[in-house]
């Protein structure tokens, strides 16, 4: 077995802006089973930070427990990183992210992770609409601890031993949506054109970007009957939109018939292009994205791309109106006024 | 494009480029391996089912496997494949066993072979175990051809040559040496039922138009003709001051020849510029670490002769000019003539077929340029019985040139004693065989080292100018030979993809160091080359496309920077990719049986 991938690369891979190849995004040898879904959304992190020119050191990637937690180590090697307690990454993510705004954060995580025992976390990081990329790899069941059925498995599922799965799903998007999530996508890892678009302009998002991602556990969920296996997710999937994420605004080059493209500006001047496949929805109106999730929902349609995205929210730092300049960074006579102004403070409460 | 057919045995051939590059097909991954594996008297055999010299060709190969090698695409210095090779053959045990024994059964034909050279001695083993009665004649006191007479000792040491000339002659070839074979019509009429010509390329190019050139004839000499005398010991000294004109390898032999017999100012003056000369590389590196000068860049006007003596030479110098398809021109420049000192002069400027004892009358032809018009698959010529193959066939080349036309011509005369369609050849041997182990277990060593081309250690420079006969490379010792087996690719382990197992995860497409695998919708070659996730350039290497999958799309892999890592069959869910070893033996006439499996038609 090999444990480290060889140094070579292709001599012509192309460069980024900052001269880097997609092997400086890269992180070590997955030991994934072979064909995790989750290697392939690592992928696409790895190609979307590559295209956006993104310094690898302000990066950091936060996880929980699980086989999705475990993937940061395979990707962004010369980024920061950290492991957390299960289902307890949304609380070390908001503390770093309070430290220094100036890191881009990624959340890593799975329908374990985030469903159950870390759904108290993650409706109250949604809540505060935390300036960060949330990522669930979510392949409906517990593949480290052999299969069995997780909170997000669809009821009538079947598992690999056979038995099928009796409890209603948890439908991650919904929820995000409902909870007042600012950017909600749903993808799936088995395609990349679709999915690298789509963490490019969460990663532009200010505010909470909430990606669920169906994410084929090739071990233990993908038999027929399954409704997270390869064959399903494909033959099941109905995208809303095909996406183009426009780094800067060049002029319209392409033609869309009318009503059907759509463009969304987010916060730093970059533009999303949607191409819409999918009538009566309007990607910035909470309502239609609800009702067409329902909606493919009743149709067993897995409804991707991007679902619902606000520009207009204020982050956390907006809404508890911090200092411009990182925590980090500022300085000791920043931070203490000195004895006089403690002393008028104090005299205030006597 | 359409599907990739894999079953071509050409296909996987062409990925394994140091063994496609190599006339004579040798295996070359496989004997590195053994080589890796201490095995060196089956990575001898493995070399001498195929090139027949490897003692020899393991020291003075042009190595066209070399610049082939995968590793110079995705590195810089290819695998010192030749002096692998060496290393096979200085530290095999007994291999007489593994080679065909005689007495042969005899079948009845016989076939005389003129020269003894590589190509003659590669039909007689061939040939010889399958019950011919081979005959040799040469004009030598022994066998090995230009081998011996123009590789000097210092490269090819005597015994090594020898032992492996007499693993042929002892398989029962009936010898005629120090016999010149001056009519073709007197051996057709000696009942051969098959006459193999192999006589090389044994004129050297004079300069016969020169201003002095008969007046200083006592000085000048034509170079293979003086390194043949060298080798036989009739020339034993050479005068203080020597020109060498020409820059081919025999330039190179023998300007480094006379440092060894005497010459104290050796001098290469060569027409081209210095990196467009013939020689090899390493060749030129050897002479300039002998203190030879290379002049490059002029060409000669005149020999000067002083009182019957040669005192030196003339040249004008010139600057090549390049036409836009690159063709070269060298133009005088304004500078005044050189003159150069020399006592002596050795003409190195090529060689030539020379074929007097053909009569041109008994029905075989010969083209506008004097050289017999010769099948270029068959080699043979317009008198069917009459076979050609080496220099003698199409003009010099070199040693693994000449075995790989031996083993065609007497596949060819084999078919042609049989009564057989000579252009009916037998498929060459092929064998795909996964090397899956258990689970992320290949048999071969996947790792790929970054290690850098280890150098072959030379003997001391004071120590080899003193004797002719002192080999200068010494050969890697073992441990460095294992450190640069590492750097082999293996890329006869193929990739081996079946588009009915795969499920599209993209998890080869994602780990693959060198991006060469993509899914993609298909379309014509050069539309999918550029499709890829990093466009397939190279035109010389192969896209593998699969059937369509399940999505609609196809999985192409751009075979050019592959590094047989095994790491797309390792994160393979399915085992829709696989780690198989190809093995690919030319069509000889006759086919080593174990350890090497047999031809089957």
């Amino acid at each position: 077995m090999s444990y480290l991938k060889p140094l070579f690369r292709h001599p012509k891979l192309p460069k980024n802006k900052l001269g880097y190849t997609l092997k400086e995004y890269e992180g070590s040898l997955s030991t994934l089973c072979a064909g995790c879904g989750h290697d392939s959304i690592s992928a696409a992190i790895v190609q979307a930070c590559f295209e956006l020119s993104i310094e690898p050191h302000k990066v950091a990637k936060i996880s929980g427990i699980g086989c999705s937690s475990k993937t940061p180590t395979y990707f962004l090697g010369n980024s920061h990183g950290f492991n957390s307690v299960h289902g307890r990454m949304p609380s070390v993510a908001t503390g770093a992210n309070m430290a220094n705004k100036d890191m881009v954060y990624f959340g890593v995580s799975g329908d374990g992770d985030s469903a159950s025992i870390g759904m108290g976390q993650l409706v109250h990081v949604i809540r505060r609409n935390l300036n960060m990329v949330y990522i669930v790899m979510n392949n409906g069941c517990y593949g480290l601890t052999k299969g069995q059925d997780s909170a997000t498995a669809d009821q009538g599922s079947k598992s690999k031993a056979g038995s099928i799965n009796p409890f209603q799903a948890i439908d991650l998007a919904s929820l995000a949506i409902e909870l007042g999530a600012s950017f909600v996508a749903q993808s799936f890892s088995g395609d990349k054109l679709q999915l690298v678009p789509l963490i490019k302009a969460a990663l532009h998002h200010k505010g909470f970007a909430f990606l669920n991602v169906i994410s084929p556990c090739v071990t233990f969920n993908n038999n027929p009957g399954s409704t997270k296996s390869y064959d399903y997710v494909r033959e099941h999937i109905e995208a809303t939109s095909s996406l183009d994420f426009v780094p800067e605004m060049p002029e319209i080059k392409t033609k869309y018939d009318e009503g059907k493209s759509t463009r969304v500006a987010m916060h730093d001047g970059t533009l999303i292009q949607l191409n819409k496949l999918a009538n009566d929805w309007d990607p910035e109106d909470r309502i239609s994205a609800v009702n067409a999730l329902q909606k493919a929902r009743s149709k067993n349609e897995i409804l991707t791309g991007l679902l619902y995205v606000n520009t207009e929210w204020n982050d956390l730092h907006g809404t508890l109106n911090t200092h411009q300049t990182p925590l980090n960074k500022l300085k000791e006579e920043d931070l203490c006024p000195g004895d006089e102004a403690l002393k008028e403070i104090n005299d205030g409460f006597r | 494009m359409k599907p990739t057919n894999t079953k071509d045995p050409e296909y996987y051939h062409k990925v394994v480029d140091c063994q496609y590059a190599c006339p004579a097909h040798t295996p070359v991954p496989e004997y590195i391996r053994l080589i890796a594996a201490e095995k060196y008297t089956e990575a001898y055999m493995v070399n001498w089912e195929s090139n027949v010299f490897p003692g020899v060709l393991g020291r003075t190969c042009d190595r066209p496997c070399e610049p082939a090698c995968r590793r110079v695409r995705v590195e810089e210095e290819p695998v010192a494949i030749c002096r692998l090779k060496r290393v096979a053959a200085d530290n095999k045990g007994d291999v007489k066993n593994y080679m065909p024994q005689g007495p042969f059964q005899p079948n009845g034909k016989k076939v005389a072979l003129i020269g003894g050279g590589p190509a003659s001695l590669t039909v007689a083993r061939d040939l010889a175990p399958l019950g011919y009665e081979v005959h040799l004649f040469d004009e030598q006191p022994a066998g090995g051809g230009m081998m011996r007479s123009q590789i000097p000792s210092f490269r090819l040491p005597e015994e090594v040559l020898n032992e492996e000339v007499n693993y042929i002659l002892d398989l029962g070839i009936h010898t005629q040496f120090l016999t010149y074979v001056n009519s073709l019509k007197d051996v057709l009429e000696g009942g051969y039922d098959a006459v193999f010509v192999g006589t090389g390329a044994p004129k050297g190019r004079d300069l016969p138009k020169l201003p002095g050139r008969k007046e200083g004839d006592k000085f000048i000499h034509i170079g293979i003709e003086w390194l043949a005398n060298v080798a036989f010991d009739h020339i034993k000294s050479i005068s203080k001051k020597v020109i060498v004109l020409g820059g081919g390898n025999t330039a190179m032999d023998c300007c480094r020849t006379s440092r060894r017999l005497g010459g104290k100012d050796v001098k290469v003056v060569v027409r081209s510029p210095f990196d467009e000369m013939k020689a090899s590389p390493w060749e030129k590196e050897d002479a300039l670490h002998e203190d030879i000068q290379i002049i490059d860049n002029h060409v000669p006007l005149s020999f000067e002769v002083e009182d019957g003596k040669l005192i030196g030479m003339k040249f004008q110098k010139v600057r090549p000019v390049y036409d836009e398809n690159g063709k070269r021109q060298l133009l005088p420049t304004d500078e005044p003539e050189v003159f150069i000192e020399a006592d002596e002069v050795l003409i190195a400027i090529g060689q030539e077929n020379s074929f007097p004892w053909i009569e041109r009358n008994i029905g075989l032809d010969f083209d506008q340029w004097g050289m017999p018009v010769v099948n270029e698959k068959t080699f043979q010529s317009t008198l069917p019985k009459v076979f050609f193959g080496g220099d003698a066939a199409f003009g010099p080349k070199n040693v693994i040139t000449a075995v790989a036309q031996g083993h065609q011509a007497a596949v060819s005369i084999h078919l042609f004693c049989e009564g057989k369609d000579l252009l009916d050849r037998p498929s060459p041997y092929t064998n795909l065989i996964s090397q899956k182990m258990g689970i992320h277990e290949w048999s071969y060593d996947s790792a790929v080292i970054i290690d850098q081309r280890y150098i072959v250690p030379q003997a001391k420079k004071s120590v080899t100018l003193k004797d002719r006969k002192k080999e200068v490379e010494l050969g890697f010792d073992v441990p460095t030979a294992y450190k640069e087996t590492q750097r082999c690719l293996n890329c006869d382990v193929q990739t081996v993809f079946t588009a009915d197992r795969c499920i599209e995860c993209d998890a080869c497409m994602d780990v693959c160091p060198t991006s060469c695998i993509t899914f993609t919708a298909n379309a014509e070659e050069p539309e999918l080359r550029q499709n890829l996730l990093v466009p397939a350039e190279n035109l010389s290497q192969d896209l593998l496309v699969s059937k369509e999958l399940k999505t609609g799309r196809v999985m192409v892999k751009d075979e050019d920077v592959c590094l047989h890592c095994g790491l797309c069959a390792e994160r393979c869910p399915t085992s829709a990719w696989d780690m198989q070893k190809y093995f690919y033996s030319v069509t000889k006439a006759y086919q080593m049986p174990s350890p090497l499996p047999a031809i089957q038609k």
